[in-house]
């Protein structure tokens, strides 16, 4: 395989790296002493037309090409997973419209590229080095993402324990990886595969299981890994948060799916009740019983919104992580539905909590009152994206579920042997629908203060929350539309 | 024809989303302009249905074929009785929910909403769009009571938000294990109500699905002991609130366990009939006594829904197609009398009393202040006790004599039942309006608002309704009995007599 071929197949990363580049150049050489609002707006639209050249690069290849054994392989999926980053970086873009977080907008904008890069590079790999290059190409971004409001320590304690944190669990995934690398004498994903068939299940494969799930847990911040996932989330810049929780999700359980699945595909044992064989699936059932139910419990407490979304994200690994464990044909499609899905979701939320807290400088759950009334299509979008996170139909949030709990179920059909935890996540998720009615309340049936004025909403913002609510609507009610791709 | 039901209540709250935020009067009429309609659609639909016995498709058009969920509407007599329900009730809610001042166009959003949510479960026959459409209607729920209610609204709201989200979940749980069985057994995927109702499922998966979807449903239908969230939720809600609760939502969880747990699993019904029967009884016995010695005018009347719907479940639970048709025939019935009840106490008397403490109502000589009152408390009253003449007896007398040829000693306590009802009836009756207890501060009174226009069509129509069925049941029953000789619950009847 030549160069040219290659540099044919990295197309929508090449361009994007360009892009990069050029916010940097633009913002740094051209608007040196304009406005942040008017540099902003600049680098926006040139980040954009990037985001967009990129996924119009990924149409040009509809083959399977697989460029230095695993390191990079481009397929429609891989290349329709790339489209759904960079939608998801347009709207993480959008709703950082204000940027009032930051004077280095240039930087801020480059390093939400350069973290979409990284997750472009991840859901193309099948090889485990660069998987880790990839993943931490993207966290170290995300971390820098995290710290970026400067003028609250919040934020500088947020990214401080999410570095600490994911700096570790890198060590854990290196440490698992070179145990599998030793096992094999290989990095590439079906390799691994074809040399641990018929071995059993050795006790050192046995901690290389349990140290790629730890490292991925993290990642995912699923329960007992998931003590950065809240403090980071209340002290990122709110468009950040979003984009911890959106598109780092979607490519860390792509990834995450195919490693299991691919690599460890001899080892899967069993999660079934009273039929339990060791294998990675049990671990990851009991990582997501965990986390479903400690993520919910925890969140009915929260008084702060986005906290509150924190611990409904570790909730969701959960439900997402029963997609991953029933490993079937099907259950990956469900899986990468419901995660796209919630990822729409969590950004459009998070633009809703990015406006509340401009115009009433917090997130408490107080902030929100008479929301309806202040600002009634903000608060519409509002009950859309929350009841979709709840699981109300017909939206997007329930058909994911519907879909990842069925294919979950059906994996084990014979005997219904993982309806166990599909039980327990139906039941967390009616308790889930608590404390996401405690903001509607909020906003639909509490009053404002007296004489609370309207909020503004600039535009830009609104355009692109409504765009992502009508996503939110269309995919619960035509769900074919995404699903044909998956 | 039947489709436009749900469709025009939601172009009615697209239209009521759109108005301007003061045009109270414009979003008034509107909601009313809706209801017409859906129940205008409701009635041509029923008149367009040549053999009401069979499932006439409406829309059927694949929706996710990878799950095997059609876009499928369709009715049959059961689901024709229930949607001219719904359609009466929605437009004596909006004529009893004309002096709603407060934000106007979202309470009758939220109301058109919750309306079409119901129709959508009446004729779907695909279970998971009937799903659709049952949780559909939890969040207007919430937000009418949470919104305009009175008493204890919040707290209202939420237990029954959360009472219907864990009932809707436990049926979610049931309808993925049998999707999936179904599956196995039929080769490929399905959620098509009529494919299910003819899939074997086991007995030994029926003993446990068929009393989770069962009870999933049936605490939307107020069964004894997950009643709970009626009593106070009824009294928390605003009139029209109540009107729907118990005159069409409480019908939606008896029709889930009709048309969904019954139709589905035949075998596990018949595990499960006694004990479905004995907490029929016991919702019967308990609704009536405990509404018997209520302070709340409102309480009263959420009691008496609980112990009216045990009629609904004890009449499903006999298997036979009397009862069960005295069943579908309660739930009509129950859905006309008890909306008026509630509009009596809600709108009639609250909105202008501000009270419905009997002991405050007692002194206030509301049988004089407002006769038009008193004289619709006293016929839907005896309507509701089971008078001849009326719709409640034809229902509750065929509930009775099926149950009659199953259990008769448990027909015997909800006879029991029916005694007790005509007690808490006649002493609602005499406290708030005909006591002869001297007013407490002579002199002291103001003057009430006389009885509105749109209260008295509201009224009347629903008297209307009652007393067409009570003198001429074949009306419906017309429409139901065929259904239930369908193939469709030919397994379900299988072992009952008659």
């Amino acid at each position: 395989m030549n160069y040219l071929e290659v540099l044919k197949a990295a197309a929508p990363e090449t361009v994007l790296t360009i892009t990069v580049l050029l916010v940097l150049a633009v913002d740094l050489l051209a608007m040196r002493g304009q406005s942040i609002a008017l540099r902003f707006r600049t680098g926006a639209l040139v980040a954009i037309l990037g985001c967009v050249m990129a996924a119009i690069f990924t149409r040009f290849h509809y083959g399977y090409i697989d460029a230095f054994q695993g390191m990079l392989v481009v397929d429609p999926r891989t290349n329709f997973l790339k489209v759904v980053l960079l939608v998801l970086t347009i709207f993480t873009v959008l709703i950082s419209e204000s940027g009032k977080f930051t004077e280095h907008v240039g930087e801020y904008l480059a390093m939400v590229l350069l973290a979409t890069l990284g997750l472009m590079f991840l859901v193309s790999a099948e090889d485990l080095l660069m998987i880790f290059i990839s993943l931490e190409l993207a966290s170290l971004s995300l971390y820098i993402l995290t710290a970026f409001n400067k003028r609250n320590a919040r934020s500088s304690e947020a990214a401080l324990k999410y570095f600490l944190f994911g700096g570790m669990s890198a060590a854990f995934l290196l440490f698992g990886f070179s145990l599998l690398y030793g096992l094999s004498g290989t990095t590439n994903l079906p390799q691994i595969a074809a040399c641990l068939a018929g071995k059993g299940l050795d006790p050192l494969l046995f901690v290389a299981i349990v140290t790629t799930v730890i490292g991925f847990g993290f990642k995912v911040a699923a329960v007992p890994f998931h003590l950065w996932a809240p403090d980071a989330y209340e002290g990122a810049p709110t468009p950040s948060a979003a984009f911890i929780g959106a598109g780092s999700k979607v490519a860390s359980f792509y990834i995450l799916a195919k490693i299991m699945a691919v690599g460890f595909a001899v080892t899967a044992g069993s999660a079934v009740w009273h039929g339990y064989i060791s294998g990675w699936t049990p671990v990851i059932a009991v990582v997501a019983a965990l986390s479903m139910v400690l993520g919910n419990l925890t969140a009915i407490v929260q008084t702060s919104v986005k906290r509150l979304l924190a611990y409904s994200a570790i909730a969701h690994a959960g439900y997402m992580l029963l997609g991953v464990l029933a490993n079937t044909p099907s259950s990956r499609g469900a899986l990468m539905f419901y995660v796209i899905t919630y990822a729409l979701t969590v950004l459009g939320a998070f633009g809703v909590v990015a406006v509340v807290e401009a115009a009433t400088g917090g997130d408490a759950l107080a902030n929100f009152a008479g929301l309806s009334r202040r600002a009634p299509a903000l608060s519409l979008c509002l009950l859309v994206f929350l009841l979709s996170l709840g699981g109300i139909p017909p939206l997007a949030g329930f058909i994911g579920k519907f879909f990842v709990f069925s294919s979950a179920v059906a994996a084990e059909a014979d005997h219904l042997g993982l309806l166990w935890l599909v039980i327990l996540a139906i039941v967390m998720s009616a308790v889930s629908f608590y404390y996401y009615l405690q903001v509607l309340k909020q906003a639909y049936v509490l009053d404002a203060a007296e004489n609370a004025p309207a909020i503004q909403v600039p535009p830009v913002m609104m355009f692109a929350l409504i765009l992502l609510a009508a996503l939110v609507i269309l995919l619960g009610c035509a769900p074919g539309l995404l699903l044909r791709f998956l | 024809m039947l489709a436009w039901t749900i469709y025009s209540s939601f172009i009615g709250v697209l239209v009521l989303m759109l108005l301007p935020r003061e045009a109270a009067r414009a979003a008034r009429i509107i909601a009313l302009l809706t209801a017409v309609a859906g129940c205008g659609a409701a009635f041509a639909g029923a008149m367009q249905q040549a053999n009401p016995g069979e499932v006439a498709t409406i829309v059927k058009v694949p929706w996710i074929p990878s799950i095997g969920a059609n876009f499928y509407l369709a009715a049959d007599g059961i689901s024709l009785v229930l949607v001219v329900l719904t359609g009466l009730a929605a437009i004596a809610g909006v004529l009893f929910s004309w002096n709603i001042e407060k934000r106007t166009k979202e309470f009758f959003a939220f109301y058109l909403a919750l309306i079409g949510g119901v129709y959508g479960v009446f004729l779907s026959f695909d279970v998971l769009l009937l799903f659709v459409f049952y949780e559909l209607t939890i969040i207007p729920k919430y937000f009418l009571i949470a919104r305009w209610g009175s008493t204890r609204k919040e707290y209202g709201a939420m237990k029954l938000a959360i009472y219907s989200f864990v009932g809707s979940h436990l049926v979610l749980i049931g309808l993925i294990a049998a999707w999936v069985v179904a599956r196995v057994q039929l080769g490929h995927p399905s959620l098509n109500l009529m494919e299910l109702s003819q899939v074997h499922f086991s007995s030994g998966f029926q003993h446990w699905v068929f009393p989770l979807v069962f009870i999933g449903f049936a605490i939307l239908a107020g069964m004894w002991p997950f009643h709970t969230w009626a009593p106070t939720g009824h009294v928390a809600a605003p009139t029209a609130g109540s009107m729907l609760l118990a005159g069409v939502v409480m019908k939606l969880g008896a029709y889930g366990c009709l048309r969904v747990a019954m139709v589905m699993f035949p075998e596990g019904v018949r595990m499960w009939q006694g004990e479905i029967a004995a907490l029929a009884v016991i919702g019967i016995i308990y609704g009536a006594g405990v509404a018997l010695v209520q302070r709340d005018f409102k309480f009263v009347i959420g009691y008496s829904s609980v112990s009216h719907m045990g009629f609904v479940l004890l009449g499903l639970a006999t298997l036979n197609t009397i009862g069960l048709s005295g069943a579908v025939l309660q739930m009509f019935s129950h859905g006309i009398i008890a909306g008026l009840l509630f509009a009596v106490v809600g709108r009639m008397v609250y909105d202008r009393t501000h009270t419905r403490d009997f002991n405050d109502l007692q002194t206030m000589q509301l049988g004089k202040l407002l006769p038009f009152a008193g004289v619709t408390f006293v016929l839907a009253g005896v309507a509701s006790m089971g008078l001849p003449g009326f719709s409640g007896f034809v229902a509750e007398l065929q509930v009775l004599m099926g149950a009659w040829k199953v259990f008769p000693k448990t027909t015997l306590l909800a006879g029991v039942g029916i005694i007790v009802g005509v007690a808490y009836t006649m002493r609602a009756m005499q406290k708030a309006f005909y006591s002869d207890s001297p007013p407490a501060k002579p002199g002291h009174s103001h003057p009430l608002e006389p009885i509105t226009v749109p209260e008295r069509l509201g009224a009347m129509m629903l008297l209307a309704a009652s007393l067409a069925i009570g003198l001429f049941p074949g009306l419906l029953l017309d429409w139901i009995q065929p259904c239930l000789n369908s193939p469709l619950f030919e397994r379900l009847l299988k072992g009952g007599s008659l």
